[in-house]
C-alpha cells in the first residue's frame, strides 16, 4: 500500500534528515511552530539517543518539537502517519494474506489462537505486542465485513468477539485443560489494549481518509460556534490572554509626566554614590500602566442561547486573566456575577450558578436592552471612567422593545471604550429585531464573534491592528 | 552547545536508574528529558497538573547527579533584583566613606562596582557557582512576560549581562528546571528554548511502585487497593485532585492506623488527607464513600 506522503524509502542517515525535515513541514502544515532551533535541536536530541528504541526515538524528537499538550496530540498522530505507517502497513498485510490464504475454518482457528495470544500479551503488559496483535485482530474482523466505521463502537464489538473482560476468566477458556491456572486480566490491562485497539483504528480511519481526524484545536472551532465549553476553553483562553497582553500595553504610548510620583529610596541611594553619598538626583518609581478596568456584560437570554455558552466561557477565561474584571450577566435585568468566577474555577459549576442564581429574567426571559443600561448606568456609573473599557456580548434584538440608545450613548460617553460582540454573523444584523446599527454608532467597535478566530480578530483591531479578512 | 560534562549519564536507563536511586521514579518520558537535558545542557520545562511531582523531578536530579539544587520560586512582580542580582548599596556606601579622601576616585569607582559589592540573587548564583548545580525555576507561569524575556539571555546562552561589569559567563553548566502549571501560556521564544516533558498522573502500576518506595510496610493488597481509590477520587470533578504526594501522605496514614483494609469507617476518617476542600469532601464522601460501603472485597 503506498503511502499518500511519499515513497517508502530507507531510513538511512541520509534519507532520515529529509524525512524528518518534511515530518516537521508536515507538523508545521498542521499549525505546529516549529522553528529552525528546534529542528537542529530534534537532531542533536537523536544523536544521543538509540535509534532502534522507538520508544526512545519519539520522545527524543517530541520533546525538542512538540512544546505543549496540544502539539505533542498533533505530534502522536503525524509521527505515527510519517515514519511507521508504510512500513507497519506493509508486515500486516503480509500476516493477514497469511491468514486469509486458508479456508473458513482454519481461520475461525485462527481467531481461536489470536485470543490466546492476545491474552498473554495483555496479561505481560507487552505493549508492543499488544499492538501487533491488535492491528491484526482489527484486519482478521476488518474482513468479515464486521466494522461500523465507528472507532468508539468498533473497538467494543471487537472486543466482545475476543471475549476478553476484566476480572473474569473467558468463557471458552473453561473448556480447556489449564484455564484455571490463567491469571485475570485486570481492568487496568485491559484498558491498555482498548487504547492500542482505538489508536490503530484511528490510524485505518486516517489512512483511508488520507486526513487527520477534524479534530483539531483551531479549525475545529471555525466549524460551527462552540458549543462544548471545556474543550474549546483552550482555544478561547489563548485568545483572551492574548487580548490582554494587548490591552496591558496599549496605555504606554499615553502615559506622561506626572506630577505625584514616589521616591525609589534604593535608587536615589545608589544614584548617590556619584555624588559622594550626598542624594542629589532624587530618582523615582517607575510609573506602571494602571491596569485597564473591564466591564464585560454577557446577554444569557434564550436568544443568544447557544453563543452564551461561548460567551462564559470567554467570560470565564477572561476572568483568569484580568484581575479588574467585572462582569455582569443580563436578560432582563442586570446581575453582577464577578464574585461567581472569581470564586468558582470549574466552568461548568459557574454555568450552573449563573443559571440558578443569576436572578436576570423576571417575567418574559426576552431581553430588555432599555433596562439593562439603564440599571448598569445607575450601578457603576460613577466608576466608569475614561480608562474603563466596556465589552458588550449580545445579539441587540430587543424583541421589539425600544432601543433607548440614548442611554446606552451616555454608557459609551463615559467610559473610555466600548465594544459590541455580536454572535451573530453581520449578514442577519438589523434584521428583524435586531437594532444593531442603533448601537453600533456608539460603539468603538462592533464586532461579529462565533467563533475563536472572530474572538482573535477582535483581538487585533482592539490592538490597533488590521481586521483580518474571513 | 555541548558541556564537557563527565558525570552525564551515558544511557537513559542509567538515567532511570539514578534517578530510581534518588527515590524518583520517572516513566520513559521523564528519563529520556533529563537525560537529554544532561547530554545537550538545554533547559527542561515541565508542565502538568498540580501534584504529579514536577518539582520532585528537580530535586531528584539534584539528588542523583549530586548537585546542589538552586530553587527560585516565581511569583507574580518579581523582578531582576530578586532573581539575578543588585548592587548591595549600603556596603558601597560604607566603602566610600571609609575610604574618605585617601582613595583616589578611580580606585573607589572601578571598586564599588566590583563583584564584592554584587548580591547575588538565585539565577546568579546558579551560574556563578564553581560547582555545577542544578536550577529551579518553579512555577514560572506565575510571573509576567517582561521577566520571561530576561530569562532568555540565560536561558539560552547562560550567561549574564551586567551593565557595570559586562558579561558573566556560566563557569559551570546548569541542569535547568522550568515548571509550569499551565496557568498561562508561555512565550514561544522561552518553550523554543527548552525542551518540553509534560507529566501527568501516573499509570496504576506505577504509582503503586511510587507509594511502595516510600512507604514499604505497606501490604501489597492495601496498596493496590489505595491506588484504586485514589485514582477513582481522580477522576471526579474535583477542584483539588489529590497529588502523588498526598496519596503517599494517605498511605502512611493508614499505616499508622494499622487499617487492614479501606472500608467505608477508614476511608471517612482519613479521607482529609487526599481531599481538601470543603465541597470536594462532599462529593468524595457520597461518590467513593458509597462504594466502599458494600461487602468487603478481598484480594490476593
Amino acid at each position: 500500500m503506498p503511502g499518500p506522503y511519499g515513497p517508502k524509502a530507507e531510513t538511512g542517515p541520509p534519507g532520515l534528515a529529509a524525512k524528518l525535515l518534511g515530518f516537521c513541514e508536515e507538523l508545521r502544515g498542521e499549525g505546529v511552530a516549529v522553528g529552525t532551533s528546534e529542528i537542529l535541536d530534534a537532531f542533536a536530541a537523536l544523536e544521543q539517543v538509540p535509534w532502534e528504541s522507538r520508544e526512545d526515538f519519539r520522545e527524543a524528537l517530541a520533546t525538542t518539537i512538540a512544546k505543549s499538550q496540544e502539539d505533542r496530540r498533533l505530534f502522536e498522530l503525524l509521527f505515527e502517519r510519517w515514519f511507521f505507517r508504510a512500513a507497519e502497513a506493509e508486515a500486516i498485510e503480509r500476516e493477514v494474506s497469511e491468514a486469509g490464504e486458508r479456508h473458513e475454518g482454519a481461520e475461525r482457528l485462527d481467531i481461536d489462537e489470536l485470543r490466546e495470544q492476545i491474552r498473554e500479551a495483555i496479561v505481560a503488559g507487552d505493549d508492543g505486542a499488544m499492538r501487533d496483535l491488535a492491528r491484526l485482530a482489527i484486519a482478521a474482523f476488518g474482513r468479515q465485513g464486521e466494522g461500523s466505521g465507528v472507532v468508539g463502537v468498533d473497538v467494543q464489538r471487537i472486543r466482545r468477539t475476543l471475549e476478553l473482560s476484566a476480572g473474569t476468566q473467558p468463557r471458552q477458556g473453561e473448556a480447556t485443560d489449564g484455564a484455571a491456572e490463567r491469571p485475570p486480566i485486570e481492568r487496568e490491562q485491559l484498558n491498555r489494549f482498548e487504547r492500542h485497539l482505538r489508536r490503530e483504528l484511528e490510524r485505518d480511519l486516517i489512512e483511508r481518509t488520507e486526513t487527520l481526524p477534524p479534530s483539531r484545536p483551531l479549525a475545529e472551532l471555525d466549524r460551527a460556534l462552540p458549543t462544548s465549553p471545556t474543550q474549546d476553553l483552550a482555544a478561547v483562553h489563548r485568545a483572551v490572554s492574548q487580548m490582554k497582553r494587548r490591552l496591558a500595553t496599549l496605555g504606554h504610548e499615553q502615559r506622561g509626566r506626572k506630577q505625584a510620583q514616589t521616591v525609589d529610596v534604593r535608587r536615589t541611594m545608589r544614584a548617590s554614590l556619584e555624588t559622594g553619598g550626598v542624594p542629589m538626583h532624587l530618582r523615582y518609581r517607575p510609573k506602571r500602566p494602571r491596569r485597564p478596568e473591564i466591564y464585560v456584560l454577557c446577554d444569557v437570554s434564550t436568544s443568544v442561547t447557544s453563543a452564551s455558552v461561548f460567551f462564559l466561557s470567554v467570560l470565564h477565561a477572561l476572568h483568569d486573566s484580568f484581575r479588574k474584571l467585572r462582569s455582569f450577566v443580563f436578560i432582563e435585568r442586570i446581575s453582577e456575577v464577578t464574585e461567581v468566577f472569581e470564586h468558582e474555577r470549574d466552568f461548568r459549576e459557574v454555568a450552573r450558578r449563573i443559571s440558578s442564581e443569576g436572578g436576570v429574567a423576571d417575567v418574559s426571559g426576552y431581553t430588555d436592552y432599555g433596562r439593562v443600561w439603564l440599571e448598569f448606568l445607575t450601578e457603576i456609573s460613577d466608576e466608569l471612567d475614561p480608562r474603563s473599557t466596556v465589552i458588550v456580548l449580545g445579539d441587540a434584538r430587543t424583541n421589539g422593545r425600544e432601543p433607548p440608545a440614548e442611554v446606552f450613548a451616555q454608557v459609551a460617553e463615559r467610559a473610555g471604550r466600548l465594544f459590541w460582540l455580536n454572535p451573530e454573523p453581520k449578514l442577519y444584523w438589523n434584521y428583524g429585531d435586531s437594532v444593531m446599527a442603533a448601537y453600533e454608532r456608539h460603539c468603538d467597535g462592533a464586532f461579529e464573534c462565533w467563533t475563536t478566530r472572530h474572538l482573535e480578530n477582535f483581538v487585533n483591531v482592539v490592538a490597533g491592528g488590521v481586521p483580518a479578512a474571513d | 552547545m555541548m558541556p564537557s560534562d563527565a558525570q552525564a549519564p551515558a544511557s537513559v536507563a542509567d538515567t532511570k536508574q539514578a534517578l530510581a536511586d534518588a527515590s524518583y521514579l520517572a516513566d520513559e518520558s521523564a528519563a529520556l528529558v533529563s537525560f537529554l537535558a544532561q547530554r545537550l545542557g538545554k533547559p527542561v520545562l515541565v508542565e502538568g497538573p498540580a501534584g504529579v511531582g514536577k518539582t520532585e523531578l528537580a530535586k531528584a536530579l539534584s539528588r542523583a547527579s549530586g548537585r546542589e539544587l538552586i530553587r527560585l520560586q516565581c511569583y507574580e512582580g518579581l523582578d531582576e533584583a530578586k532573581a539575578l542580582y543588585e548592587w548591595n548599596y549600603r556596603k558601597q556606601l560604607l566603602r566610600i566613606q571609609a575610604g574618605g579622601a585617601q582613595g583616589g576616585w578611580e580606585e573607589v569607582h572601578g571598586d564599588i562596582f566590583s563583584e564584592e559589592f554584587l548580591l547575588e540573587r538565585p539565577l546568579m548564583q546558579a551560574i556563578a557557582s564553581p560547582e555545577p548545580v542544578v536550577l529551579l525555576i518553579d512555577e514560572i507561569d506565575k510571573t509576567d512576560q517582561e521577566f520571561e524575556a530576561m530569562l532568555l539571555e540565560l536561558l539560552s546562552d547562560f550567561q549574564i549581562t551586567i551593565p557595570e561589569l559586562g558579561e558573566i559567563g556560566a563557569t559551570t553548566m546548569p541542569i535547568v528546571v522550568l515548571t509550569s502549571n499551565n496557568s498561562r501560556e508561555l512565550t514561544e521564544a522561552l518553550k523554543r528554548r527548552c525542551l518540553y516533558l509534560w507529566l501527568d498522573y501516573p499509570e496504576l502500576e506505577r504509582e503503586m511502585e511510587i507509594v511502595r518506595l516510600h512507604t514499604p510496610d505497606l501490604s501489597e493488597a492495601l496498596t493496590r487497593r489505595l491506588v484504586e481509590v485514589v485514582r477513582m477520587v481522580r477522576d471526579l470533578d474535583l477542584k483539588k485532585p489529590p497529588s502523588i504526594a498526598e496519596t503517599i501522605d494517605w498511605a502512611r496514614t493508614l499505616l499508622l492506623m494499622g487499617a487492614e483494609d479501606i472500608d467505608r469507617e477508614t476511608f471517612e476518617q482519613s479521607m482529609s488527607i487526599i481531599v481538601k476542600h470543603r465541597t470536594d469532601i462532599d462529593l468524595v464522601a457520597e461518590r467513593v464513600g458509597m462504594k466502599l460501603a458494600g461487602p468487603v472485597r478481598t484480594e490476593g
